[in-house]
């Protein structure tokens, strides 16, 4: 028989091993997330992805699936709390969205959408950040990180590089590069890097590409990031 | 320095767990630790540079720029604040002609801020290039900034500036036991491992790191697990502001820690075990390491301890500023040479711990009590204290009383009671177990220390009527913010969130909905963090909003709206710019405000 779990009363089956966001996205069920993509070992940082399981918040994308399980994902109390955390994340960094070349495709913009949310609610914190445009084809904008740490993962699980590592503590974090000048153009990324191309945000960018798909046309201009999520995300099993 | 790095690493077997270490020996001998040094040491450790930028960064002691011959940090604790500290810092750095926060232009000296240093009963503290400094007073000052400015080199200082004393008050149970020396562990291995695991259980200890777990469960699941290695660790990274009982355990008690991490590795089966020092408890490591080494010639520890099957050694790893390897996920990741990260949970480190292995973490005083279990046997611990909460409690208690130190109490004793022994009067309320604990005013002095009421790690701090609650908590937050970890958003971004709300209260600058802007942002912070850091993060604000909700309404503007920034500070460097700072230049948030 198939093990189940419940979420927001609706029964999804999962297998032994699964957490509840593996378990939930083949099911169908769209959890909000950042940090997490299918592909790779979850993180659990970005806190978008909690959900009440037996009345307790945990994140989704780490917490292991277990029989019986009650989860609660969708209520007032946890939206406007995502909105918060995403509010957060907005006020940290320096997001201006209508000037970004991510506008559209970009997942914090999305996931902001579909919370609702209207403003940064939080004084901004207006820090400094650098552009690193030293390298040829992909540049990082610090201004728009969220320290999801996707880039690091795919850097090291997938190209087998370790290009980018986070470093430092609390606020002060920032996203570092491995060369022994710190700049890009001195590491070993290559354009066709998962690294380059895995950024929720509008971090780390393709050279000459920015606007090559008008505004209007671009992912999100036409659906919630619900269903652009479980169409490209439902079907793929980590490793 | 290649050499020397290259000699290093060799020594530490080319180990990156060991890396902490070798860190600690790079800077201690070129006083910073150079994009060069890192560079050779992450060859030399096959590893990548941004692994060594990263734990450099993160922790507070690593530097990579020079902070001088002399780096001295005055601890930034409550206590220390309470005893003078600012004015003191002004007068050090008057006195050194260094501003704080910075190197002396001649490279010689810094001066800074750190959290806690654990010497809460004998402050304002410090640390000169890591050893403890007590009792500061202006003319301990002079003689330091004259050794200072003489470049004498530590070890010819007067000892006394050094002095760390025990500031035993109030022993009981555990402390009126004399170090043990292998009598826990034949006892032990007479009864019978499970027999004694018995006992241990029957005794209800729980851990006294302050979350209580109960010891046993966590040494028998670990026992469980199937594994070909075990470890045990010692969690002696005392960081909680207020808290210092684990620094006299392990000054006078350290044979009785090692006992009983030994007895745990006996029942649980592990061969090695960490002791994780703080980095604020320099001053104790080569005491501790002679203390391992005389166990180790009595046959305590080592090969076939006391001739039976048994083989256990300990290592001691020092930790470098961070309150977060408090947390034992954290402590594992930084023992395993990385940044203190809190893992995701479950796994739990019974099941996979240190390098994945199974793992028991406990708190110093939770082996003191194990070892004298397996001596004496669980009804004699099981005696004193509640049903919930057996046996007694180390508190260190500091603040406004007579006689600041160490007290045993057994569980269930109130706060009433400790309060009239240590000498306390006019009180408006006590901070039990530090700043992630809660803030009880004097309408609650009857509760008691226990599990099931006032939970503590130990810290225990007392303010009279001249002291300000605004203060405390505009502390506590600042203190949060600096050890957030930056894992998840709402430690990271919250607590310095959090930071900048209480100082816009405690400033004078808050209005209507600021408190329900600073509630708001408590909880989130609070239900959402990932690990217990964060969710006690908000507590300093939520404990004292709940009691004092007038204290804070006090501090707020009666204007309608909210400002969201300070107008007049904002205008600073158009004033600066203009060369003006005549009232003209000077813009009212309110009007008819001066």
């Amino acid at each position: 028989m198939t093990k189940t779990f419940v979420i927001d009363g609706k029964t999804i089956p999962y297998e032994e091993g699964q957490t509840i966001m593996q378990a939930a996205s083949a099911a169908g069920v769209y959890i909000a997330h950042l940090c997490h993509h299918p592909q790779f070992t979850p993180h659990g940082s970005c806190k978008l992805c909690t959900v009440k399981v037996n009345g307790r918040n945990c994140s989704a994308c780490t917490f292991p699936a277990t029989e019986g399980q009650n989860v609660i994902n969708v209520s007032k109390e946890l939206n406007e709390d995502r909105e918060k955390i995403t509010q957060m994340l907005f006020v940290e960094g320096n997001h201006f969205c209508p000037s970004c070349e991510k506008t559209g495709n970009c997942q914090l913009q999305a996931v902001a959408y579909h919370l609702n949310m209207t403003d940064n609610h939080f004084p901004h914190f207006f820090e400094n950040r650098e552009v690193d445009a030293s390298h040829p084809d992909v540049m990082i904008d610090h201004n728009r990180c969220i320290f999801c740490t996707l880039c690091v993962r795919a850097s090291e699980h997938v190209d087998g590089k370790n290009v980018f590592a986070i470093s430092g503590r609390g606020i002060d974090k920032r996203l570092i590069v491995n060369s022994q000048s710190g700049l890009l153009k001195d590491s070993a990324l290559d354009v066709n890097d998962c690294a380059a191309h895995i950024c929720p945000t509008g971090a780390i960018l393709i050279k000459r590409t920015g606007y090559s798909v008008p505004i209007g046309q671009r992912i999100y201009d036409h659906a919630h990031i619900d269903v652009v999520a479980l169409a490209s995300e439902g079907e793929v099993h980590d490793h | 320095m290649h050499n020397f790095i290259l000699q290093l690493a060799q020594e530490n077997n080319f180990q990156s767990t060991r890396l902490l270490k070798m860190l600690h020996a790079i800077q201690k001998r070129y006083f910073h630790i150079s994009e060069e040094a890192i560079e050779v040491l992450a060859k030399q450790l096959d590893i990548p540079r941004t692994h060594i930028q990263n734990v450099v960064a993160f922790y507070s002691f690593f530097h990579t720029q020079s902070s001088g011959k002399y780096t001295i940090l005055i601890s930034d604790s409550i206590t220390d604040l309470m005893l003078g500290k600012s004015a003191l810092m002004s007068y050090f750095a008057q006195k050194l002609n260094v501003d704080i926060g910075c190197v002396r232009a001649d490279g010689l000296v810094s001066l800074n801020n750190t959290s806690c240093t654990g010497m809460c009963d004998q402050g304002p503290a410090g640390l000169v290039n890591g050893y403890a400094l007590t009792h500061l007073t202006k003319p301990r000052i002079d003689q330091i900034v004259d050794y200072v400015n003489r470049e004498v080199p530590l070890a010819l200082w007067d000892a006394d500036l050094f002095r760390v004393d025990d500031n035993i008050v109030k022993p009981d149970l555990l402390l009126n036991q004399k170090p043990l020396h292998g009598q826990a562990i034949a006892s032990t291995l007479m009864r019978g491992l499970s027999e004694t695991l018995a006992e241990i259980e029957f005794s209800g200890l729980r851990g006294r790191g302050g979350a209580g777990y109960t010891t046993a469960w966590k040494w028998k699941f670990c026992r469980e697990e199937n594994a070909t290695q075990r470890y045990i660790i010692c969690n002696a990274d005392e960081g909680e502001p207020g808290t210092f009982k684990d620094r006299v355990l392990l000054n006078s008690y350290a044979d009785s820690v090692f006992e009983g991490m030994t007895v745990a590795a006996a029942i649980v089966g592990a061969t090695q075990g960490f002791l994780y020092l703080r980095g604020e408890y320099v001053h104790l490591l080569d005491k501790l390491e002679a203390v391992l080494e005389a166990r180790r010639v009595s046959n305590l520890l080592g090969c076939h301890i006391l001739q039976k099957d048994f083989d256990f050694d300990i290592e001691i790893c020092l930790g470098a500023g961070a309150y977060i390897c408090g947390e034992e996920s954290a402590l594992i990741e930084s023992l395993e040479g990385k940044s203190g990260i809190p893992r995701n949970r479950p796994p739990y480190p019974v099941t996979q711990g240190y390098l994945g292995k199974p793992t028991v973490v406990n708190n110093v005083e939770t082996y003191v009590a194990a070892a004298n279990i397996a001596v004496h046997g669980g009804a004699w611990f099981a005696d004193k204290g509640t049903a919930k909460s057996k046996g007694t409690k180390i508190l260190s208690i500091s603040g406004d009383c007579k006689t600041r130190g160490i007290y045993e109490y057994a569980f269930g004793t109130s706060v009433k009671t400790i309060l009239d022994d240590c000498g306390a009067s006019d009180v408006l309320g006590v901070q039990v177990g530090g700043p992630s604990g809660v803030f009880i005013s004097n309408d609650e002095f009857e509760r008691k220390i226990a599990f099931e009421d006032l939970a503590t790690g130990g810290s225990f701090i007392i303010f009279n009527h001249t002291r300000s609650i605004l203060d405390v908590v505009h502390n506590f937050s600042h203190f949060f913010a600096h050890e957030s970890c930056g894992f998840c958003t709402p430690c990271r971004v919250g607590t310095s969130l959090l930071k900048k709300q209480v100082d816009k209260i405690v400033e004078g600058h808050g209005s209507a909905g600021d408190i329900v802007a600073l509630e708001e942002l408590c909880q989130v912070i609070k239900n959402y963090s990932h690990c217990g850091l964060g969710q006690t993060a908000a507590n300093p604000v939520l404990s004292t909003l709940e009691r004092y909700p007038e204290i804070y309404q006090a501090m707020l503007k009666k204007i309608s709206y909210e400002p969201g920034f300070d107008l007049d500070k904002s205008l600073e460097t158009a004033r600066r710019m203009a060369n003006r700072d005549d009232a003209a230049a000077h813009l009212a948030q309110v009007e008819n405000e001066v």
